[in-house]
């Protein structure tokens, strides 16, 4: 297939695979704000979301394909930029690139090592089996995933991981958002600083959003 | 003024090459910056020894042949301008200077401060052109072209081929140079015939001759001489997508 051999076509992949897990990011967190409702609030989402298997089932493989392909042409582009620069300068001067800009590859995998440990915590729950919502069920008889959720972000070490996790998925984003817009070629002059701007505001967001639950837990705002 | 310089000296391409140190004296501020290089070497021709090779040609500022970087940026800290174009008032007495030749993987040194660039040349003769049977001559006004359009391909023509995106992209990439080339051709109703064509060709022939690919540093457009920007490279990458959706390359 000649996208996947082309750079432009290779960035586009990266491009369309980045926004459609950027754009689960955003529903994640609105769905997860209804924590902000009470122990019913997010009780009832989640039943919600496990009483259509079959969507949840299309949904988390179209995600772990997408994000293997973002994983692996993401490597394989990075190799090849490596290669194609193989020496620096002896004076190091950058005029635009940034440090998001400049470690991608390292925040990404380094989300993708998130990633791995907030689904084998919170969807297999694998890592603290003592506090599951498997075993614990509220007083509707659902799965109890308010009170393993606080439970959970009581420890600090586990707080400290998910503030740090989305700090990182935020560095990752600040480039990533504009960069993916640049990508599908929706950029002109005019436009461009608001599209800077917009990618700015919304990781800001993203991050903020999912680090007020850790500390909202933390701080004792839920008990 | 009175300057240290550390120079990259290569004696050829498969040869390791070092930064030495060199003493500039005596320099006008109203030198160029390769007139401060020139009176470098007719010190060096003088003690006898090899001087500094490096590219030059029109010394004007549009043919894009001085590939050097100053200090870590390539054509050196003035905004868009040459190396031939830089003076060297831009710089203070007793400054040290580091001088290095443009670094990429298709950009190998030929010699000191010389690299060849031939590689962009090779990008621009897989598609950088416009092909067709015209017939005889048309009348001057036969194809119209919009004001608006007219412009923004002449930005585009603006690009020199002067290398400096490559040597400032972390990723060597030539992302700036091709889409400048696509976008020229792209905005003209001449440049319509075979354009799915030759966004598909000119790509490749970036990757094949070892460049990077783009990944949105913009370093490219601060350090280009002729403010190539890069919408230009969204403007190529929505070509791409279209020659995706074209049944017909020609």
């Amino acid at each position: 297939m000649y996208l996947l051999k082309n750079s432009v076509g290779r960035k586009i992949i990266m491009s369309v695979t980045g926004f459609t897990m950027l754009t689960f990011v955003i529903v994640h967190l609105v769905g997860n704000a209804s924590i902000y409702d009470g122990p019913d609030g997010i009780n009832t989402y989640a039943a919600a979301l496990h009483h259509n298997s079959t969507f949840l089932l299309a949904v988390r493989l179209t995600l772990l394909g997408f994000c293997s392909l973002h994983v692996f042409f993401g490597t394989l582009l990075t190799l090849r930029n490596n290669a194609a620069k193989p020496q620096g300068y002896a004076v190091n001067k950058s005029l635009s690139a940034t440090f998001a800009s400049k470690n991608m590859i390292w925040t990404g995998l380094l989300v993708a090592v998130f990633i791995i440990y907030h689904l084998l915590h919170f969807t297999f729950q694998v890592t603290n089996p003592e506090i599951s919502a498997f075993k614990h069920l509220d007083a509707k008889g659902r799965h109890d995933v308010f009170t393993m959720i606080v439970l959970s972000f009581r420890h600090l070490f586990i707080a400290l991981a998910y503030v740090c996790g989305v700090g990182i998925l935020g560095l990752h984003l600040s480039h990533g958002i504009q960069s993916s817009i640049q990508t599908v070629g929706l950029n002109s002059r005019k436009i461009f600083p608001f599209i800077l701007k917009s990618g700015m505001i919304l990781w800001i967001i993203i991050f903020l959003g999912f680090s007020s639950f850790p500390i909202a837990i933390l701080t004792g705002i839920f008990k | 003024m009175n300057l240290t310089l550390y120079v990259w000296r290569q004696k050829g391409p498969d040869k390791p090459g070092r930064l030495e140190e060199y003493e500039a004296k005596g320099i006008s501020p109203d030198m160029s910056f390769l007139e401060m290089l020139d009176v470098v070497n007719e010190g060096l021709i003088k003690k006898g020894e090899e001087p500094i090779a490096f590219d030059h040609d029109c010394r004007e500022g549009i043919c894009g042949t001085c590939s050097q970087v100053i200090n870590g940026i390539p054509h050196g800290p003035q905004e868009k301008t040459t190396v031939c174009q830089l003076h060297m008032r831009h710089f203070r007495d007793g400054d040290a200077i580091y001088i290095e030749p443009f670094h990429a993987k298709a950009f190998p040194v030929i010699k000191d401060l010389i690299v060849d660039r031939s590689a962009l040349d090779r990008v621009m003769q897989a598609g950088g052109f416009v092909s067709a049977h015209t017939g005889g001559a048309p009348d001057a006004n036969a194809v119209l072209v919009p004001k608006s359009y007219a412009n923004v391909a002449m930005d585009a023509a603006e690009c020199i081929g002067c290398g400096a995106c490559v040597a400032a992209c972390p990723n060597g990439s030539a992302m700036l140079f091709t889409a400048a080339k696509v976008a020229h051709l792209a905005n003209l109703p001449q440049g319509k015939v075979g354009a799915a064509r030759r966004v598909c060709m000119m790509t490749d022939a970036m990757m094949n001759e070892g460049f990077g690919n783009c990944s949105n540093h913009y370093e490219c457009q601060a350090v280009c001489p002729k403010g190539i920007r890069v919408q230009f490279i969204a403007k190529l990458n929505r070509e791409f997508m279209k020659s995706q959706t074209t049944t017909r390359r020609d």
